[in-house]
């Protein structure tokens, strides 16, 4: 992302600079100051709080979000880089209901407190749509950044696995 | 193809007889999460994620040492920060510092004039904005001398040592002048007389790390001012009716007039059992008047709940066919600046130091020992894994010494059902069949087949107490239309408690499952709960549920009778049904007829209630023991150090299966946690008492890729709790034995012997150096 900022050529009288960016599908323009993060711009300005924030450093995958369809900790993406793109949250994932995604996952008992688990799912999309028949191996990889302290880690390579076999029986 | 929880159960039915009280019934079935679909849709609402319109932020000061005199705290600078509304330290508190806790009341609103750790508060900014608090908060001038804190067991024992406590805390306590904070002594048989018939004794000192929940929610308290001087307080509390009464005794306010909502906790573990900031807070909204605001950062997490570390000395004697003759325990907890429910941690946990076991000869001393670090409290396990991860590897010392294995030592020496485990005045006999336990762990482990090079084995048992005095109080609405509210004050913190409350109102009601919903979080309408800790909501709350339909139920019988003019003597209530002389009615239909056109509801009322025992140690005689058979398999990179679990077995008594599926996820992440402790987590601190590892970066936790490459979770169930249906809590088992079970199976693949945790690869790889440089 970094290759892409932009830097602010100016700023407004309150120090905050004007955002515009596609949330879900929806255009959306928030003033924000320049260090304002991604993550913390899609809570607190779009009014999204089903992105979580934790270690804030990018160490644990609970903020992540899909920026241009590629997963990303949103806790290391300032607002203003993500002018012009495109940004899906876990709200975004589907227009109604759960997804077979995350239903699998309550089907699996993968979700516990639950606090991990909007990151997990964002995550989890992302590697069914880049690798739509992870083996075990690559689920394990593909999720390692994305940590539960509930640790229901086996439940949720459960949950991608049943999620992939639906898919490709579709 | 079927569906995971089909699957769950098969896995389940493969490895044992699964219960099922009410065949037709939801009680004993994987039903799923209550309230799953909004944690996986992100609609789930979190503290942090609650809006408060006009709120103030709040930014905590601190110094950077874990030891200081606060000479003086200039806010100058701090107030001229635009959006700033208040700067408050300790001098802007009543006077004295009103302080709190759980089992001493030690620890201040603010810190007052003293730093105890590194990250107690000292002063607090308030601002329209948090960019506003934090830029303040830097602004903040405190002039503080450092002291020569105490941060290990030996600064704190060593004499002259800097007490932590101020001696007046603790007014004609004996130990007021030490850094020892409370003891536990526990002893049974005479010693000597074992020592005299043992044929091999195994003397050793093991550590167990200090280390932290690591909640994925840090967390974090809103605090509202009332129109009527009251407050409103949202916390992810596990104890709201505990923080309510704290509030409003530091506060000086009737309980009516602190309402503590609690949402969800994401992840407590103990951490978040009892008040920490959450005072702060509240003195912060009385005094602005406006709603306060404070997010906590996961460092900020990681300063503030820890679990205690433990150095354990243990001598243990064994005869020449592995009977334990003898076990002398002397326990150090390295506990923190103040008590929180540490004391207690001590005493319970060093309590079944001798494990369950037939031991004639015990002695056990334990201590509690301040030291100028976070606080440690509550965290799952609550001292049992420190004293296990002693006493198992000592049984696995003898069983080497004396050429046995690790099940054959156990097997020798596990205590059967009935059997006293505990002796003495405050005695405690084996409430499961524990035997079976350890029988299906070995078997699911393959113990005893052969192994390639590289690659060993080790079986592990532990025990924990569960609630020793409780009080659960839940009401049950029926309404007219045959839907159910239960009101269960029981924190949902990822445990699921909410789940099994919707399965037995379902069954206990007739009622269809998705017409059960539950109220909780909210001291302002849903009745008291004690706690929620120590595994205790199946059985403490669960039993007042159940209660509470039954009072429903006789209800209806009685408003039917004399609606309908059926003697009530001609009437019987059952789970589901009212039986009338013309046959079985549907309970709702039963209700339906009771209420008549006037409708209305039916309210039942539940109370589970475990008085203690004044004379007992630990308050009460355990109302259940958890007990857990783990066995693990790994593979040993002797070039590395690294450990590859390739098999990892847990078998926990659970009693019954309310919830199958629920159960597994328990266990496994409990095993998961476990394996944290015993192989990557440790906090480290720099000499001047400061956490060095603070934060995700360098303090490790398990991630998918650390999940042993088949983890095989399995129950016993007898039917044998207190719970309803047989049923015993479940929710700790599995990481009170990881480390013994790991530290065995790492002496069986490597020859290595290591009793320091975690076993990290370093370790690991330093003790097979040194065992080559030794032949
Ligand atoms: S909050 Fe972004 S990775 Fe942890
Ligand atoms: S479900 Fe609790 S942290 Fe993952």
């Amino acid at each position: 992302m970094t290759s892409t900022a932009r830097v602010p050529d100016h700023l407004d009288d309150d120090g905050l600079q004007t955002v515009t960016l596609t949330v879900n599908g929806s255009e959306r323009t928030v003033a924000v100051p320049t260090h304002r993060t991604l993550l913390d711009g899609l809570r607190d300005e779009v009014g999204l709080p089903g992105t979580k924030s934790c270690c804030a450093e990018g160490e644990c995958g609970a903020c992540t979000v899909l920026l241009d369809g590629k997963s990303v900790n949103s806790c290391l993406v300032l607002c203003v880089e993500a002018e012009g793109h495109q940004v899906t949250t876990v709200e975004g994932l589907s227009d109604d209901g759960l997804t077979d995604l995350q239903e699998e996952f309550l089907n699996a008992g993968a979700v516990q407190c639950g606090f991990c688990i909007p990151g997990q799912v964002v995550s989890a999309e992302y590697l069914l749509r880049t690798n739509p028949e992870p083996d075990e191996v690559q689920i394990r990889e593909a999720l390692s950044g994305n940590l539960c302290r509930c640790a229901g880690y086996q439940r949720i390579v459960r949950a991608v696995q049943a999620t992939a076999a639906r898919r490709s029986e579709r | 193809m079927t569906t995971a929880p089909e699957r769950a159960i098969e896995q389940r039915d493969a490895l044992g007889e699964p219960s099922d009280p009410y065949p037709q019934g939801q009680v004993g079935r994987p039903v799923l999460r209550y309230g799953g679909g909004d944690r996986t849709s992100g609609a789930q609402r979190f503290v942090a994620d609650l809006r408060f319109p006009g709120s103030l932020q709040v930014a905590l000061v601190t110094v950077p040492v874990g030891c200081a005199d606060v000479l003086g705290i200039d806010t100058t600078a701090a107030r001229a920060v635009p959006g700033v509304v208040d700067v408050v330290t300790a001098a802007d508190l009543p006077s004295p510092m009103p302080r709190f806790g759980v089992s001493h009341t030690d620890r201040p609103v603010l810190a007052d004039g003293r730093v105890n750790y590194h990250g107690e508060p000292v002063a607090a900014v308030v601002a329209k904005t948090l960019d506003a608090a934090q830029a303040a908060a830097r602004a903040v001038r405190v002039d503080h001398r450092e002291l020569p804190g105490v941060y290990t067991l030996d600064d704190a024992l060593a004499p002259g040592a800097h007490r932590v406590q101020e001696p007046s805390l603790r007014p004609g306590h004996a130990l007021a002048d030490t850094n020892v904070l409370e003891e536990a002594h526990y002893a049974w048989g005479d010693l000597e007389a074992e020592e005299a018939r043992t044929e091999v004794v195994v003397e050793e000192t093991y550590t167990f790390p200090m280390v932290t929940h690591f909640p994925i929610e840090p967390g974090g308290t809103v605090a509202v001012p009332t129109d009527s001087g009251g407050l409103d307080v949202y916390s992810p509390v596990q104890h709201p009716y505990l923080l309510q009464r704290t509030l409003a005794s530091v506060l000086g306010l009737p309980l009516n007039q602190v309402r503590v909502f609690a949402p969800d906790p994401g992840g407590g573990f103990g951490g978040k059992q009892n008040p920490k900031l959450e005072p702060l807070l509240a003195f912060l909204a009385l005094r602005t008047r406006r709603t306060c605001r404070l997010v906590l950062s996961l460092e900020e997490t990681f300063q503030s709940m820890r679990r205690a570390g433990c150095r354990i000395a243990a001598r243990t004697g064994f005869t020449a066919d592995g009977a334990l003759t003898f076990h002398h325990v002397d326990a150090d907890f390295l506990i923190g600046a103040y008590a929180d429910v540490a004391p207690r941690v001590m005493g319970k946990g060093s309590y079944v130091a001798a494990g369950p076991y037939r031991i004639p000869g015990v002695r056990i001393d334990a201590r509690a020992v301040m030291t100028n670090t976070t606080p440690s409290t509550a965290f799952r396990g609550f001292g049992s894994p420190q004293v296990s991860w002693a006493l198992e590897s000592q049984l696995d010392a003898g069983a080497r010494r004396l050429g046995l294995d690790g099940l054959e030592i156990r097997r020798r020496n596990l205590v059967a059902k009935g059997e006293a485990f505990v002796r003495g005045e405050s005695a405690a006999a084996a409430d499961g069949e524990w035997h079976q336990s350890l029988e299906k762990a070995a078997e699911l482990i393959g113990w005893g087949t052969p192994l390639p090079p590289g690659r060993g084995r080790g079986i592990a048992v532990g025990i924990k107490p569960g609630a020793t005095s409780g009080l659960s109080q839940s009401l049950v609405r029926l309404l007219a239309d045959g839907s159910a509210i239960v009101y269960a004050g029981t924190s949902d913190m990822g445990q699921g408690a909410r789940t099994l409350w919707q399965q037995i109102v379902a069954d206990e009601l007739g009622a269809p499952l998705d017409q059960v919903s539950v109220v909780s979080g909210d001291t302002g309408t849903v009745p008291f709960d004690l706690q929620t800790s120590a595994s205790r909501s199946t059985v403490f709350m669960g039993s007042a549920v159940l209660e509470a339909c039954r009072d429903v139920r006789q209800r209806v019988l009685a408003l039917y009778a004399e609606s309908t003019g059926v003697p009530p003597e001609e009437l019987e209530e059952r789970p589901g049904v009212l039986v009338t002389p013309e046959g079985e009615l549907p309970l709702p239909e039963a209700a339906r007829t009771a209420l008549g056109s006037l409708r209305g509801e039916f309210i039942g009322q539940g109370t589970r209630r475990l008085r203690g025992k004044g004379k007992h140690p630990l308050g009460g005689d355990a109302a259940f023991y958890e007990f857990n058979a783990t066995a693990i398999e790994v593979e040993v990179d002797r070039e590395t150090g690294e450990l590859l679990l390739t098999r990892h077995v847990t078998v926990s008594d659970v009693g019954t299966e309310l919830n199958p599926l629920q159960v597994v996820s328990q266990d496994e992440g409990a095993a998961i946690m476990g394996l944290g402790h015993s192989q990557m987590e440790q906090l480290l601190l720099d000499e001047h008492g400061r956490i060095r590892n603070l934060g995700a970066l360098d303090y490790r936790i398990p991630t998918f890729k650390d999940v042993p490459v088949e983890l095989v979770s399995a129950a016993v169930e007898n039917h044998d709790g207190p719970g309803p249906y047989g049923s015993k809590g479940i929710s700790e088992g599995a990481l009170l034995c990881t480390a013994g079970a790991l530290g065995a199976a790492v002496a069986d693949a490597a020859g290595v012997v290591i009793r320091d945790l975690p076993l990290t690869p370093e370790r690991v790889w330093a003790a097979i150096q040194a065992a080559e440089a030794a032949q």
